[in-house]
């Protein structure tokens, strides 16, 4: 019993893993398709990005009256971040839609579409990551060995953010609407959540709500605190840690009982 | 060996967008798409296939006749395995290959060679195989220099013998079709032609969906006459055709 309650969804997302190949080619084709005859090609979201983190950072870094040599690096690499876990959310709705003719045509693992999402924009990642060492290297900032600890913290945040496409692209496949709900749901998660203001401008009886209880917070801090030179609080860690678990135990029976209606939906 | 097995085979898609409430009175209206229903829960259900059985073994070249909206490309999906069968059993044994859309994921502004390697990881080729193959492939295509040229540059039947060239060098136990693949000019037309041949005489079962007599009459020696979502006929070719045909 327990076993069809998982099994064709575990086939699926090793057949998939297997496919490496094929989510490689697809998500470098989905980034350079957008930037086809732009010289800059993918570094135009690193320029945008970079001249807005410069404007808020100009702005709130005068409004909250921090140091800059403390703000902009926490600015630079909270917007960097949350730029790859909003857009993997929002694009992750739109996972199993956006893949409709391939879906209908060709036999192919339903999980390699999330995986592409996600490695499209891991890639731009990559391309955005680079503001960081920039602003670094403007305010002056040293590098320590407890950023290492940005390792794990980003594959614990990778593995989190897999199961929430996957579950996200199996609901919005379904009822549409959930695609809207997201997005105006992470504009507002963006201002809850610490990545413009400092934790520590926060009165401390407002803090266990926004902190405590917020998961993107978590998710954030386990890769934005090593980076910053701090160590995350092992609150952070077991939140993200426990939300995996729970997370993909969720995700794998959500994606069983209902991958084989996605074609239906579509 | 290779073998397809459907014992009472239904697909039922739901339609979410449709108001099923106005449907409901004329429940189980027979329309050319399928027959319409409403479920229990008023969604309204396209009935694309309805207890669907029958057995293919290896040596079978079958022909799926039928009107526009009979069933035919959802019968395809089930066979590639893209569907599930909402009710009753699917079996297939064997690699499906399928030459249905062979554009499909076809990037325009990408190059040629680009093309051939998003194309053949589509079709679950390794890069490795496809990086032997490729001056065949290549070859085959007729393209030349234009294999470095973005696809947006091609002429209509450039593209085609692209497409084509890569999508032929499958050669799977079991081949799914929709008509018959004729690209190009004279020429390519009858290399094409050879290909086919031989892609045919190495797959174990071949289903095409056609509209065309004699390629149910030349290729298959078998006819499945689909109408509404159900068998109407399932015979040899001739007598098939002559049914659904009229002569």
């Amino acid at each position: 019993m327990t076993n069809s309650l998982i099994s064709n969804a575990l086939i699926d997302i090793a057949s998939a893993t297997k496919r490496f190949q094929l989510v490689g080619m697809l998500g470098w084709q989905d980034v350079r398709q957008r930037y086809r005859r732009s010289s800059l090609g993918a570094f135009w979201l690193t320029v945008s990005m970079g001249v807005m983190i410069a404007s808020i950072g100009l702005v709130f870094g005068q409004i909250f009256n921090t140091p800059m040599q403390e703000y902009l690096p926490f600015l630079a690499i909270g917007i960097v971040l949350w730029g790859f876990m909003s857009s993997i959310v929002s694009e992750g709705c739109v996972a199993f839609t956006s893949a409709e003719a391939i879906i209908k045509q060709l036999n192919i693992p339903l999980f390699v579409h999330v995986l592409r999402c996600f490695w499209r924009n891991t890639i731009v990642l990559g391309h955005n990551i680079v503001i960081v060492p920039i602003v670094f290297l403007i305010v002056g900032k040293s590098l320590t060995l407890s950023m290492l600890l940005v390792v794990p913290g980003f594959l614990l945040l990778a593995i989190n953010m897999l199961w929430i496409s996957l579950v996200l692209g199996v609901l919005s496949t379904r009822f549409r609407d959930i695609t809207q709900i997201i997005i105006n749901a992470t504009q507002v998660i963006f201002y809850l959540t610490p990545i413009m203001w400092a934790p520590s401008l926060l009165p401390a009886r407002h803090a266990a709500y926004l902190l405590s209880f917020n998961p993107v917070y978590h998710l954030l801090e386990i890769s934005r605190g090593p980076l910053l030179g701090n160590v995350p609080s092992s609150q952070s860690w077991i939140f993200a840690a426990v939300m995996a678990v729970i997370g993909w135990a969720v995700a794998v029976i959500v994606f069983n009982r209902y991958m084989r209606r996605i074609p239906y939906w579509l | 060996m290779a073998s397809i097995d459907f014992t009472n085979v239904t697909a039922e898609f739901p339609i979410y967008n449709a108001n099923g409430r106005s449907l409901k009175k004329r429940l189980m209206q027979v329309a050319t798409g399928g027959t319409l229903s409403a479920d229990d829960r008023g969604h309204v259900v396209v009935r694309a296939l309805e207890g669907l059985s029958f057995s293919l073994k290896d040596g079978e070249r079958v022909g799926l006749l039928g009107h526009n909206g009979a069933g035919k490309s959802t019968l395809l999906r089930l066979l590639s395995g893209v569907f599930v069968p909402t009710s009753g059993v699917a079996e297939i044994h064997g690699e499906v290959g399928s030459l249905i859309d062979i554009s499909l994921g076809i990037d325009h502004e990408a190059t040629g060679r680009e093309n051939i390697y998003y194309r053949a990881a589509l079709l679950g080729i390794k890069k490795s195989e496809i990086e032997k193959r490729f001056e065949e492939i290549v070859e085959f295509s007729e393209l030349g220099d234009f294999i470095d040229m973005p696809i947006r540059t091609y002429s209509s039947g450039m593209h085609l013998r692209l497409a084509f060239s890569v999508s032929t060098i499958i050669s799977p136990e079991i081949l799914l079709m929709d008509e018959w693949l004729a690209v190009g000019d004279e020429n390519f037309k009858h290399k094409a032609q050879e290909r086919m041949t031989d892609i045919l005489n190495s797959t174990k079962i071949l289903v095409v969906a056609t509209h065309s007599r004699e390629l149910v009459l030349n290729t298959c020696n078998r006819a499945i006459w689909l109408e509404h979502g159900k068998i109407r006929m399932d015979g040899d070719p001739e007598s098939v055709s002559a049914a659904y045909f009229g002569f």
